[in-house]
Formats: structure tokens, C-alpha cells, sequence
């Protein structure tokens, strides 16, 4: 019974990915913060009935309901709006509110997720289809294809700047992004390099780990967290001991801006590579 | 430790057992009106009523309408009633079985290693081959919660079992041992864990019972309603526990026998509970001492009271973390300590002048 409804959820999926759910999506619930930027970039915001908690851009978007926390959603709530199409990144769940959601028969049209130029092209497309706007999605995506390309191109330093992205240093702990993550992939596009590569995903290190990556500059979300100060920051015994921490190099950058991966992808390179080439050595 | 004494004047004992069989009544009532609440209040707003109505009109009912009732609410509500329940009996008898009014399910290592079953599965699930992996599906952190809390309590009625006697007193201290090496555990596999599995991890330590789905309820009941149908038998025996092992035993009930149901109970109906709900605290402990304080502590009506009330409360509190903040929705085990905290504290000051506690 229930592979079966799962079978049929699947075929549901197919469908609402092709052109078939032009139709629908009149009552659109959109579920990641990248997703709901794409929809807003395309113009399609008219269509929007709710959102997930990391929606949070544009400003607008926050006049949404909010169907809570992506990775954690209640199939009621989200059927509580009566959509008719729903724009998923990868990763919301759990997986028995998709399933619900999808024996409602409420088309769930899954969007990748993906750490490169062609990745946030193939998220503009498939929300762009399955919003029924392909053509405008095709333009969108070329167009910020092209600006990520252009913001890549001005970017980066000879040697190559060494960044540590800090996701959190709760209690004094460095939490940092290895290789594989969203972190990752813009400081790579931003024309500089992962100090922590080898490792991968978020990850606490220790503080040896964080010396031996000597970075050039500390990055971090300028929402991360109960204020962190520069201060604080710096006077943590491994950072200070860093590269970074002698010449007292820091980039906070909005979280969502710098690791949503969507159209303002390339926003977020030129920012980050301008902050790097100001903070950066001449 | 003296509200446990069983030792009370025959009139009081009496006026005692009476009052605890209309609160039976109330409290049956009580959960009959959760339960139709939880049915009919919902972040949707479709109502069963309606639905009844186009069912008696021989109306078709539509899709939402059929999911959100009978997929989504009506195995929540049955969820609710069984982890309410198992929570709180299984509380009642601990704190009988260790003569101790602070044991709770987590003090016999059942809550710890349901908790490292499902922080395995969570962060080594994708280790695992794929085509077990697909066979188990949704059920693979319900089933890793279930065997590592069975094989917590089997381990440690291992440990405290020596020739055929089990000691409370070596379970409830062997139990804090494994609760901290389960915990151990636990850390090393988060600091492996990457940021979306932490989340989940978050998330699935403070409870819900927004995953409560069919197949879970299914699996779950017969573990808990046997569990529930073995409770009775232990009443008399954990009321001549409470005087003392050595008198129990004069009063010709057989203590292991007590001890071995009562801990095969407690760790299947838990277990089960924990698969189906997440971490759940606060219901375990707070519903049987409430019991106590307003009907005594005689077993027999308690471990019943204890089921409805456990029951009523987490469908209450169920029923308020879906609608709080709608159609986002709070953590169950949030909400039973906001709900049921204040509630005790206030039940507790009142009637201290009243109840040697």
C-alpha cells in the first residue's frame, strides 16, 4: 500500500517536473531560501501563499505565512494553506510530511541543491518550468549565468587568498567549513581557497587544525549566532595565532546572501572578492 | 520516599480508593475530550463533522480533506495516546519498582539508547547498503530506536542480575553508567554529523508527533497496548514493594517475576514510544507523582490513571504545538514542560499543607 502510494508520488513528481504543471501552481508554497529568491526573481511572487522559515529574502518574502523550518515541516500546516504546487529544495522533510504531502496529491517539485555556477542555472530552470515559465527561466538563468561568470572573472588574488569560513565558535569551539560545502563553493568562486579542504562538510576542529590551515582572512555570517565580536573572534588562541588573526582580517557577510546559492549568486562573489581584495594584502 | 507507604488508616484507605475511581471516571472523560480535539482542531481548519456529513449525504470526500483526517490526524491522535500512556505508566511503575519518586524511563537507560539507535541512524544511515537502506526506508529511525533502547535494558538487566536476583539498586546505578556511555556515544557520532543531520538530531531530541504516520502507529501498538495490558498485574505487587523487598516476599509476591515484567514492560512500551515521538521528557515523571498527590499512592488505581492522564496530556500538548505558531508547528516535548511544569508546580504548593510528601 504504501509502496504503492509512494510509486504513485513518484510518477506525481515526473509529472509536476515537466511542463504538465504549467497549469497548476496558482497557490505556490515555496521551501528553501534560494527557491523562494528564484521565484521572486522570475516575478512569479503573485503565486506565493506561504514560505519556509530560511525564506528571508526578499524583505517581502517575510510577509508570508511560514510553514516553519524546512527540514522540519508539519504536513498539515503546509496543506493548511491549500497550495497547489510545491517548490521543495533538497533536503526539506522529514520525508513522511513529503510523502503526505504528495498523497494529497500536491504536485512537490524537487530543487537540487548544488554548489557552482551550473548548479543555481538548473535550480532557475526546474522552479522557471514548473512555475510554467520556462522561457522567462531560460533568460533568468543565462543572465545570472553570465554574472556569476563576470564576478568569477574580476576575482582573486595570486597566490590564492587562504579562507576559513567559521560557521559558529560556541564556546570557544571553531565550527568551519570543509571541502563539499556551500561555504566552499563561494570562496572558491570568489577567486580564493578553503583553508580546511581536506575536511568535509561543517565540521568542529580543533585548534590545531586551525592553525595548520593558516588562513589569510576569517569568514563569517553577519548573522551567525548572539553577536560574536571582532574582539572575540580574535582573541580566540588559535585564530590569533593565524595569519588572519595577526593582521586582523574578517569578512561577515549575510548568511543567506553568501550560502544560498541562488540568483544572487554573483552578488555574493563580487562582495566577498571585493572584501577579500580590500582586506587583502596589495 | 514516605508517599510511597501503602501503610495508611483503613477508613482513610478507603475514602482514598473511592476518590480514586471517580478521578478514573473524570480522567476518562478528560481524554475522550482530548481526543475529539485533537480530531477537530488543526492548522487546515477542515473539520470531521463536515466530513462526516458528506459521508452520510454519500458525497465523495476530497483528497485534502481524506489525507488531512485520515492520514494525518487520526494516526497522530492514536500516536499521541499510545506514547502519552506509555510514557506515564511506565514512569508509575519505575518509581515503584525503585522505591524512588525521581525514576523515570531515562534512569533505566530505555530514553539514552533509543537516543543513540536514532543518532545512528540518523548519521550512519547512508553507510548502510543501499538496498537495506531502501527496504527500511522511513522506518529506519524508529527501528534503530527501538533495538538500541531494547538492548540498553537488556544489558542492563544483565549487569544487576546475579544467580537468578536482579538488584534495584545495582539497575538504577548500572543505568546512569550506560546513560552516560550512551550519551559518550552520542557526541562522537554528532561531531561527525554534518549541519543538516545536527538539525535533525535537534529536532528529533525534543519530540514530535508530526511524523506519526500509519505504519509507525501500527507497529508501535501491540508493543505498548501489551505493555499497557500487563500493568494491571503489577499493581499489588509494587504497592507490597514498597515496603520493602524482604517484606514482599513474606506477603508472597514474587519479586523476580515483578521485576522482569515490570522491566520488559517499561523498555517495549518506551522503546516504541520513543520510535514513534523523538525525545519526549517531563510526562514520565510528572504524571504519576500528580496522581499521587491528588488520589495517594496505592498502584492499582495509579497505574491506570497514570495511562489516562498521560494520554490526555500529550494529546493537549499535541494539540498546542500544532496550532501555536501554525502552520509552522512547535517541538511536542516543548510544550508538555511549558504546559505541565507550571501546572505541577501549582498542584504541588497547594497541596503540601495537605500530603506528607
Amino acid at each position: 500500500m504504501t509502496a504503492l502510494r509512494q510509486a504513485g508520488a513518484f510518477v506525481l513528481l515526473l509529472c509536476a517536473a515537466g511542463p504538465a504543471a504549467a497549469a497548476d501552481g496558482h497557490r505556490v508554497v515555496s521551501l528553501g531560501g534560494a527557491v523562494t529568491e528564484i521565484v521572486y526573481a522570475l516575478g512569479e511572487e503573485g503565486r506565493l501563499v506561504a514560505r519556509d522559515t530560511t525564506s528571508s529574502f526578499p524583505p517581502e518574502a517575510q510577509g508570508l505565512p511560514d510553514v516553519g523550518y524546512v527540514r522540519q515541516l508539519s504536513p498539515e500546516g503546509v496543506l493548511s494553506v491549500a497550495p497547489d504546487l510545491i517548490l521543495a529544495e533538497e533536503g526539506a522533510g522529514p520525508p513522511e510530511t513529503m510523502a503526505l504531502l504528495r498523497a494529497a496529491a500536491v504536485p512537490v517539485v524537487e530543487v537540487p541543491a548544488g554548489f557552482d555556477a551550473a548548479a543555481v542555472e538548473a535550480k532557475i530552470r526546474i522552479v522557471a518550468s514548473a512555475l510554467g515559465v520556462p522561457e522567462r527561466g531560460e533568460a533568468l538563468a543565462g543572465r545570472v549565468g553570465d554574472e556569476i561568470a563576470g564576478a568569477t572573472a574580476g576575482a582573486g588574488s595570486t597566490p590564492p587568498q587562504r579562507v576559513l569560513f567559521v560557521l559558529s565558535l560556541q564556546g570557544g569551539r571553531v565550527m568551519a567549513a570543509g571541502s563539499g560545502t556551500a561555504a566552499d563553493g563561494i570562496i572558491r568562486l570568489a577567486g580564493a581557497e578553503n583553508a580546511l579542504s581536506g575536511i568535509a562538510g561543517y565540521k568542529p576542529v580543533t585548534d590545531e587544525a586551525v592553525i595548520a590551515a593558516a588562513p589569510d582572512v576569517i569568514l563569517m555570517m553577519a548573522n551567525a549566532g548572539p553577536g560574536v565580536a571582532d574582539d572575540a573572534v580574535f582573541s580566540h588562541p588559535a585564530i590569533h595565532a593565524t595569519p588572519a588573526g595577526a593582521a586582523r582580517r574578517l569578512v561577515r557577510m549575510d548568511g543567506l546572501l553568501l550560502v544560498g546559492f541562488g540568483p544572487r549568486t554573483a552578488e555574493a562573489v563580487s562582495t566577498l572578492a571585493a572584501a577579500l581584495a580590500v582586506e587583502g594584502k596589495p | 520516599m514516605t508517599m510511597l507507604r501503602p501503610v495508611a488508616l483503613a477508613a482513610d484507605a478507603a475514602d482514598r480508593s473511592a476518590r480514586a475511581r471517580s478521578l478514573t471516571g473524570a480522567l476518562a472523560l478528560l481524554l475522550a475530550g482530548m481526543a475529539l480535539a485533537s480530531l477537530t482542531l488543526g492548522a487546515s481548519g477542515v473539520s470531521p463533522w463536515a466530513a462526516l456529513a458528506d459521508l452520510a449525504a454519500g458525497r465523495p470526500l476530497d483528497l485534502q480533506a481524506r489525507v488531512v483526517l485520515w492520514d494525518i490526524r487520526l494516526p497522530r491522535l492514536l500516536a499521541g495516546m499510545l506514547v502519552g500512556a506509555a510514557l506515564a505508566v511506565s514512569g508509575a511503575v519505575l518509581q515503584g519498582l525503585f522505591r524512588n519518586p525521581l525514576a523515570d524511563p531515562g534512569l533505566v537507560g530505555v530514553s539514552a539508547g533509543a537516543g543513540l539507535g536514532a543518532i545512528c541512524a540518523i548519521v550512519l544511515g547512508g553507510l548502510l547498503p543501499p538496498a537495506l537502506h531502501a527496504a527500511l526506508g522511513l522506518a529506519l529511525v524508529p527501528v534503530a530506536a527501538f533495538a538500541g533502547g531494547g538492548l540498553a535494558v537488556v544489558t542492563l538487566y544483565a549487569l544487576a542480575t546475579r544467580a537468578g536476583r536482579t538488584s534495584v539498586a545495582t539497575m538504577l546505578l548500572a543505568g546512569i553508567a550506560l546513560g552516560a556511555i550512551a550519551a559518550a556515544l552520542s557526541g562522537i557520532l554528532i561531531a561527525m554529523a554534518d549541519d543538516a543531520q545536527l538539525r535533525d538530531l535537534t529536532f528529533w531530541s525534543l519530540g514530535s508527533l508530526s511524523g506519526a504516520t500509519w505504519p509507525k502507529v501500527l507497529s508501535a501498538a501491540p508493543l505498548i497496548l501489551s505493555a499497557l495490558a500487563l500493568a494491571p498485574f503489577l499493581g499489588r505487587g509494587l504497592n507490597a514493594l514498597s515496603l520493602g523487598e524482604p517484606a514482599a516476599r513474606h506477603l508472597g509476591i514474587g519479586v523476580e517475576t515483578l521485576k522482569r515484567l515490570s522491566v520488559l514492560g517499561v523498555s517495549a512500551s518506551v522503546g516504541a514510544a520513543v520510535a514513534i515521538s523523538g525525545g519526549v521528557g517531563f510526562v514520565g515523571i510528572v504524571v504519576p507523582h500528580l496522581l499521587r498527590l491528588i488520589a495517594g499512592p496505592d498502584h492499582r488505581h495509579l497505574l491506570v490513571n497514570s495511562a489516562l492522564l498521560g494520554a490526555a496530556l500529550l494529546l493537549a500538548a499535541d494539540v498546542v504545538a500544532r496550532l501555536a505558531v501554525a502552520p509552522a508547528e512547535l517541538p511536542l516535548g516543548v510544550v508538555t514542560a511549558v504546559l505541565g511544569g507550571p501546572f505541577f508546580l501549582w498542584v504541588l504548593l497547594r497541596r503540601r499543607g495537605l500530603t506528607e510528601l
